[in-house]
């Protein structure tokens, strides 16, 4: 399932042009370069502090970088705050689940739809005719789409703090899908599920890139080398900030660097599965 | 004992304590979305207090029908702006930055504000002249009650009744909601949190600026006014640092307190019992639920 066709189209979504970023003395990320194409599966791994996350938030906004540029259609984004790169459909997951909560499932959901209501700022504050019109259209959006996808109907209506962390991650899914966004990044969508929730889960990445329906660019932080093969349609390696190699899951497989940096380590992640 | 004295007692302090109760919200407010202790509260009920006191004159001057409504609706216009500014100027630099720095900023700020209004208006205590509410009290089943707690009770209940709305049914008041439960969250959903800690300050101006203006109207206006909203305080520590009806409800609580310390504990103790009272109860309570009755309770999951 490695998506060829995919990685030959040229249209790149997110481009990391050579960005650099530290924190005091540490090096977090040193001249990283990445080209997300549109409609693919972009995964990035490397071992623990190699910087991924740092990334993920340079791409999402929590960070700027100092050095470089990121690129999204085309456009430099570098300066924008996190909530302009919402609105420009980048949606993300946390690694540490980033959740409300103190609300329902079905508030969580909600919530992350809730940005995508366009009307007046009057209207909006008295609850009249056209939010109301859109509230009752983005509450069935939400309903029927995403809860059914993510099979979480059965939870709708509970508080989000008392559910299991496996469902956690789901409904932290679920709101990140709630704006339709075009650009999902995922960080650490499998840590700590259980064989089952991680199959569960990796099945929904897959068709939230592949189903017509949702058609999302995904960039996939995770440590789950198996379902990170299957997965992707390209691999990024990190490793203490640097980037070892970028390539289809065939290449980072054979590539002797990472099979030292990272790979070595198989039998570490393979007690998982 | 008198009974129907320590009725009057308690009515006056649930009255006065809606007063504590709606400053106390907005200041619960900044505390919930920022995790910010803002010691300079007293200070913008003084700014609000005295901008209210002087437009009300200049009205009178020129012979506005409705001196006093339109006082305070106007000086809750001037404290959007107020707001406004004093959250870009001073505290949208230190987003990010330890929680500490941005209390002292809270600190630095009080003594600012507090000159200023000392610049501007002089420390001499001023009253709202002719006085807004008249003298002639109500008198309910044998308990009288003054027109200006009556008056105080009904802005305050008015103010929590929009805020509440505010909070239930505007996009704006979710964006709050959503940032004070998980702020990284809210950012990637597209929540400006720029955006929500200026709102945050304007309702905390504008419960301040309402409080001020009425107990400037009680007692008159001079820097102690300022001191009085300290009971902020001893309100939000019983009601939990982090609740909103905790903070009205402990608003209330402190009032009542305060005038029914006053009235039997005054004979033994005369002098400042109603001052000293709500923060020894303030100490007691703390003792006993750090978290007060509706805090968060931080659970560590190991």
């Amino acid at each position: 399932m490695n998506g060829a066709t995919a990685s030959h189209r040229d249209d790149v979504l997110l481009e990391l042009d050579d960005i650099s970023m530290s924190f005091g003395k540490v090096q977090a990320l040193a001249g990283i370069g990445m080209k997300v194409r549109k409609g693919e599966i972009h995964s990035v791994i490397g071992p623990n502090g190699a910087g991924k996350t740092v990334m993920m938030n340079c791409i999402n906004g929590i960070y700027q970088p100092q050095i470089g540029n990121v690129n999204y259609k085309g456009e430099k984004i570098n300066k924008l705050r996190p909530h302009k790169r919402a609105a420009l459909g980048i949606s993300r997951t946390f690694q540490k689940i980033e959740l409300f909560g103190g609300m329902t499932v079905l508030d969580n959901i909600r919530l992350g739809r809730h940005m995508h209501l366009k009307t007046g700022l009057i209207s909006g504050a008295f609850w009249k005719g056209k939010t109301q019109k859109e509230e009752i259209e983005a509450r069935e959006f939400i309903e029927e789409e995403i809860i059914d996808f993510l099979e979480i109907s059965h939870i709708r209506k509970k508080t989000v703090h008392m559910l299991p962390y496996g469902l956690q991650k789901r409904v932290e899914l679920g709101r990140a899908l709630a704006f339709d966004p075009e650009l999902l990044l995922l960080d650490e969508p499998l840590a700590g599920l259980n064989l089952e929730e991680v199959e569960d889960m990796a099945r929904y990445i897959l068709d939230l890139n592949e189903e017509k329906r949702w058609k999302m660019t995904i960039i996939l932080v995770e440590h789950d080398m198996g379902v990170v093969m299957d997965l992707s349609n390209r691999v990024l390696v990190l490793n203490f900030g640097n980037a070892i190699m970028d390539g289809t899951p065939d290449e980072v497989r054979q590539n002797p660097e990472v099979i030292k940096a990272y790979l070595g380590e198989e039998d570490l992640y393979a007690t998982r599965r | 004992m008198d009974l129907t004295l320590l009725l009057w007692a308690v009515a006056n302090g649930v009255m006065v304590g809606s007063i504590y109760g709606l400053i106390a919200l907005g200041w619960v407010l900044i505390y919930k979305c920022s995790g910010v202790l803002n010691l300079a509260m007293g200070e913008l009920t003084l700014i609000g207090a005295y901008l209210c006191l002087t437009i009300y004159t200049f009205l009178i001057k020129i012979g506005h029908p409705l001196p006093f409504a339109s006082a305070l609706f106007l000086t809750l216009l001037a404290c959007i702006v107020m707001g406004y500014l004093t959250e870009r100027i001073f505290l949208d630099r230190l987003i990010g930055e330890p929680v500490l720095t941005v209390i002292m900023m809270t600190v630095g700020l009080m003594f600012v504000f507090r000159g200023l209004v000392g610049l501007i208006w002089s420390t001499d205590t001023r009253i709202f002249d002719p006085p807004v509410f008249s003298y002639d009290a109500f008198i309910v089943g044998g308990i009288i009650i003054e027109r200006v707690y009556l008056w105080s009770m009904v802005a305050a209940l008015s103010l929590w009744i929009i805020f509440y709305l505010f909070f239930k049914y505007t996009p704006w008041g979710l964006s709050m909601q959503a940032t004070a439960d998980d702020e990284m969250a809210a950012l990637s959903l597209g929540i400006s949190v720029r955006f929500v800690y200026s709102a945050a300050w304007i309702i905390a101006f504008m419960t301040a600026a309402v409080g001020g203006a009425f107990l400037g109207a009680k007692n008159g206006l001079n820097i102690s006014v300022g001191e009085l909203s300290l009971l902020v305080l001893p309100a939000v520590v019983l009601g939990g640092l982090n609740s909103v009806p905790g903070a009205i409800v402990g608003g209330i609580v402190i009032g009542v307190l305060q005038e029914l310390s006053g009235f039997l504990l005054d004979p033994y103790f005369p002098g400042g019992v109603k001052d000293t009272a709500p923060y020894v109860f303030m100490v007691l309570f703390l003792l006993f639920k750090p978290y007060g009755l509706w805090g968060w309770v931080r659970i560590e999951r190991v």
